[in-house]
Parts: structure tokens; sequence; C-alpha cells
């Protein structure tokens, strides 16, 4: 039940693009099309739910105070690398994407047509660095880091697929000049913001 | 050579500002700027950090093979950070707590990659540090103004201090994250209207 909640919250009450602003680069440059929109939002919950549990099992066994206490040495085990948390999170993910790209390539060559040239800029996005690191900072455990992952892929999907769905609409309204682009989006997705925000105190 | 340079450096600041003309990092510019104080650790931060990673990526340009550039920028750049994030920590704790995963995320802040791929790996290092210099400054200036509007009008003080009345009713709603993108968004609005630069959509 716990996990149901956790899930509820990520996707609605704690969107991880609506209220932590992450994956904003990606999301205001791949909005305007809603096939795009969808493809991109597909890739990140499925990069995002291997990610972060990968990242967890990394932080758990090699980088957290202590966590190198399975080798048996009683020096390893004083070890505290988290400092090192960055740059082995950014090579997972790098190297996962990348893995994950061969693997869709060999077996499921539709979806890795699908997903196309989205894949390897996931890298970059920030949502996906950000989740692991939010899922250090609030210390979930290992099924909490796998919903996690998944469901903040899937609020951040879900925001973007809407924004797509309104800049169609929005194609032939009449904006004044300044506000054309960006300026609409950023402000589109205030209104996004506060209504997501409607979602708060929904308990499960 | 010199009013290159200087076009290297001001053009940032606003024809090409990072934030409102070339949409990039776009997510901390928003996260961090309930305050000011942490609007300004940050935009120091990040200007350091793109200094930093364009005059070293400058430096080694010629010997990164072009395959693996990415890695190579994203080391160069995460090491940058790591060093960035363990020094506010030991001076500033509380607003590196603030900051919470912002900081971290800094080594995918198109900024500085975005940089590092379109003129450091091309130019010398002393126009390459100046780019950033502009760049992080361009990105800090929009952060700042973003951060002051929020503060003041969200809970009537800026840096701690009280500045209007204390009838002043406090927008609660610019503290919270609609009001980052509305701010931002009527920002954009103002800058690229003065600037005349407008989106062909």
């Amino acid at each position: 039940m716990d996990l149901v909640s956790l899930a509820v919250r990520s996707i609605f009450v704690e969107n991880i693009l609506l209220a932590s602003f992450l994956g904003m680069c990606s999301f205001l440059a791949i909005s305007k099309r809603i096939e795009t929109a969808m493809g991109l939002g597909v890739a990140v919950i499925f990069v995002q739910t291997i990610t972060v549990p990968a990242n967890w099992v990394i932080r758990h066994y090699l980088l957290a105070p202590g966590a190198l206490a399975w080798t048996g040495s009683e020096a390893l085990a004083a070890l505290d690398l988290s400092f090192l948390v960055f740059i082995c999170f950014i090579a997972t993910i790098a190297s996962l994407v990348q893995l994950v790209e061969m693997v869709l390539d060999r077996f499921l060559p539709t979806l890795y047509q699908a997903l196309g040239i989205f894949l390897p800029l996931i890298t970059v996005n920030c949502a996906i660095l950000g989740g692991s690191l939010f899922m250090v900072e609030r210390n979930y455990t290992f099924p909490q880091a796998l919903v996690y992952g998944f469901s903040s892929g899937a609020g951040w999907a879900l925001a973007i697929t809407a924004m797509g769905a309104i800049r169609r609409k929005l194609r032939y309204s009449n904006i004044p000049p300044g506000l054309r682009g960006l300026g609409i989006t950023m402000i589109l997705t205030g209104l996004m913001a506060l209504a997501f925000m409607c979602f708060s105190g929904i308990q499960l | 050579m010199a009013s290159k340079l200087a076009k290297t450096f001001a053009d940032p600041l606003s024809e090409s500002n990072p934030i409102t003309v070339q949409i990039l990092g776009i997510c901390s510019a928003l996260a961090v700027t309930v305050q000011l104080k942490t609007a300004l650790v940050m935009a120091i931060s990040l200007t350091i950090v793109t200094v930093g990673s364009n005059v070293v990526i400058s430096l080694i340009r010629k010997s990164i093979p072009g395959r693996i550039r990415l890695i190579v920028e994203m080391t160069v750049v995460s090491t940058l950070v790591i060093i960035a994030d363990q020094f506010l920590r030991a001076y500033l704790f509380e607003v590196s707590r603030q900051l919470s995963v912002f900081v971290g995320l800094i080594i995918t802040n198109c900024i500085v990659l975005g940089r590092i791929e379109a003129y450091a790996i091309q130019n010398p290092p002393l126009p390459s540090a100046l780019d950033g210099l502009g760049n992080g400054l361009g990105y800090g200036s929009v952060l700042v103004l973003v951060a002051i509007v929020r503060e003041l009008l969200g809970s009537g003080k800026l840096l701690g201090f009280r500045l209007l009345p204390e009838a002043y009713p406090n927008n609660g709603l610019l503290l919270l994250a609609p009001g980052a993108f509305i701010v931002l968004g009527l920002l954009i609005w103002t800058q690229r209207t003065l600037i005349g630069k407008f989106d062909t959509e």
C-alpha cells in the first residue's frame, strides 16, 4: 500500500517536471509535436525504471559509508566514497542508455526504431540524474526505488504528452510576438503545475 | 581581436542569453530561485564550473578523440561539480542543504555541455574562458532577477531582510512551482520584446 501511494505521489503530486523542474530542456524542445513527445516520454519511463534501481545497487554496495563491508575487509568497510556519487551515477546512466540501445536494436527492433534519436539524448536529461539523486536524498529502499523510478518517469511522460497536445492546439492562436514559443510554453507549464497542485492531499 | 573577445563575453549577457534566448539550463533556473541567496550561490557555482570546464576542454581539445569526446567532457564536468559540491558542503552547509540535488545537476545542465560543444571544443583557452564567464553571468543575471521577484513578492523579504511593510499580504503562489514558471515566462516575454528576437512558430 505504501508503494501505491508512493507511485501516486510521484506521478501526480510531486511530478518530477512540474514540481521539481527536472528535464525542462528536452520538455521545451521536444513538446512541439505530440508524436515525438510521446516517444520521448516512453523512452524516459524505460530508462528511469532501469537506472534508479541500478544506481541504488551501486550506492548501497559500493559508495555509501560502510557499504564495502560485504568484502569482509576492515579497511574497505571504513571507507566513505559518497563524494563519488555524481561521477558514478552519470557513468552508469550513460552506459545503461548505451546498453539499452544495443539490446533493443538486437531484440526489439520495432521499439528501437520508434524511440530513434531520443534514447541517446536521454543521457543528458536531468530528470534521469535527478531521479537517482532524489532516491539518495530520500533514502528509498530497493522496492521503493524501483517504484519511484517507474512512476517519476511516468509523471514526466504524462506532462510532456499533455504539453504536446496543448501546443498543437496553440498553433493557430494569435500570440504576441515576444511571447511566442518559449514564453507562452513557460506560462502554460505554470498553469499546468497549478492544476497538478490540486492533487496534493490525496492519500491512498 | 579585443573587440571580438569583448563580443564573446558580452553576447550571452543579453543578445544570446542562455536561458531566455538559447533555452538552456531552465531546470535549475526555476528550482533555486525561491530565495535570492540560493540563486546567487547557484549562479556563482555554475559560472565557475562553466569557466573551468571550458578552459580544461579547450586546453586538451586537440588530444580528445572525436568518438569518445562526450565521455571525456562528462568526466571533466563531473569532477568540477564534485569540487564545487564539496566546497559548498564545507563552507556553506545550510545553502548546500537548500540547493539539495541541484548542485549535482549542474552536470546535466545544458549550458555547461552546450558551451563546451559549441565553443570550447574548437577555440583557444582565453576566448573559451570569456565565453564561459559570459554565459555563466548571463544565466546568473536571469536567476537573480527571477529570485528577486519571487522572494520580494512571495515573502516580502530580500536576502532575509524584510523590505515590504508588514501589512503586505505575501503572495504564496510565487514561492511554489507555478509561480516560478509564470515569472520566468513573463521575463522571457519582456526580454525578447526588448531585444526584438522572436520565435517563428
